[in-house]
């Protein structure tokens, strides 16, 4: 039987409690991981491990967390924006993500933004289906 | 904490420019399976200088160099899992628990084990055992920097792995898999 929505938070809240330190109840649907929650570069690796070993799949990094690719490439980011092209791909790349708010002002600062609790949520979601 | 991470090759400039401070925290090899776990031993002795001062009359060795020993026992086990070939750093420690003293005289046995591997990192976890007695229990993330900063410039030499790491592994390595060389 497939996991319920909920059932799947909070299993990723679990993960995300234990590597980064966390109360439960910090841990929102709408919490970005790296503003809200301190999440630093080598913890997404360690969430990545811990999903994988969590849910039992495979969860290459550049699924889950593909805007390093993107950042790096000046077809999409150019004055320090996000371009077009750049947000189309993001949005290929990253199904699993909201991108409402971004694209107002897609400042690549803002990027961080788009890592949210919900978004890896939706991710295994997908991942399980 | 964050001593640690630099005495265990973590990059920093200063480093790079003093050709990096060496030492060798365990004292060898017990068991070695490529790319899956490793054990090694430290003896502790009242020769260790710190240990006069940590603490005058009640000497025992300090956590944060029971977690340099596991870093260096579960590092090397991720540095030969990939033949060398990436720079591995201690990244993080994920946790870190400690459940007694460890004195002068004591041998600690590290066990270290992969959880799991990727291309740019890997975590382990571990266990320190002195006889049946469990003194502690580290897990760790390491970083394989050479797939993390991409740009930076790095030495063209492995830093992490000298010869001296290198030598702990005599007798281990080439056969991939080696139980107790006592």
């Amino acid at each position: 039987m497939a996991m319920s929505r909920d059932d799947i938070f909070n299993q990723v809240r679990d993960v995300l409690v234990d590597a980064l330190g966390l109360d439960d109840s910090d841990v929102t649907e709408d919490a970005t991981l790296m503003g809200d929650l301190g999440a630093e570069s080598i913890d997404f690796l360690d969430i990545v491990f811990r999903l994988e070993k969590e849910f039992n799949i495979k969860v290459p990094r550049e699924e889950l967390f593909p805007a390093e690719a993107v950042m790096n490439n000046p077809e999409y980011v150019s004055g320090g924006k996000v371009t077009a092209k750049g947000l189309a791909e993001l949005k290929a790349k990253m199904p699993h993500t909201d991108f409402s708010e971004f694209e107002k002002n897609p400042d690549i600062n803002k990027i961080a933004d788009l890592f949210t609790v919900s978004a890896i949520v939706n991710f295994i979601e997908g991942k399980l289906q | 904490m964050y001593r640690q991470a630099r005495c265990f090759g973590a990059p920093a400039d200063s480093l790079f420019e003093n050709k990096i401070m060496r030492w060798i925290w365990i004292d060898k090899f017990l068991e070695f399976e490529s790319g899956k776990r490793a054990v090694s031993l430290k003896n502790v002795s009242l020769a260790e200088e710190h240990l006069h001062d940590h603490f005058p009359g009640f000497p025992i060795m300090p956590e944060c160099l029971m977690i340099e020993a596991m870093a260096q026992t579960a590092g090397i086990l991720v540095g030969e899992a990939r033949k060398f070939q990436e720079k591995v750093v201690l990244a993080k420690i994920k946790n870190a628990v400690f459940h007694h003293f460890v004195r002068p005289g004591d041998t600690i046995i590290l066990h270290a084990e992969i959880e799991s591997i990727a291309p740019e990192a890997a975590s382990t976890t571990g266990v320190i055992k002195r006889g049946d007695t469990v003194i502690a229990q580290i897990n760790l993330m390491f970083s394989h920097v050479d797939k993390n900063l991409a740009g930076k410039k790095f030495p063209e030499e492995n830093f992490v792995f000298t010869d001296m790491f290198n030598s702990l592994l005599t007798g281990f390595a080439e056969t991939q898999t080696t139980e107790g060389s006592n």
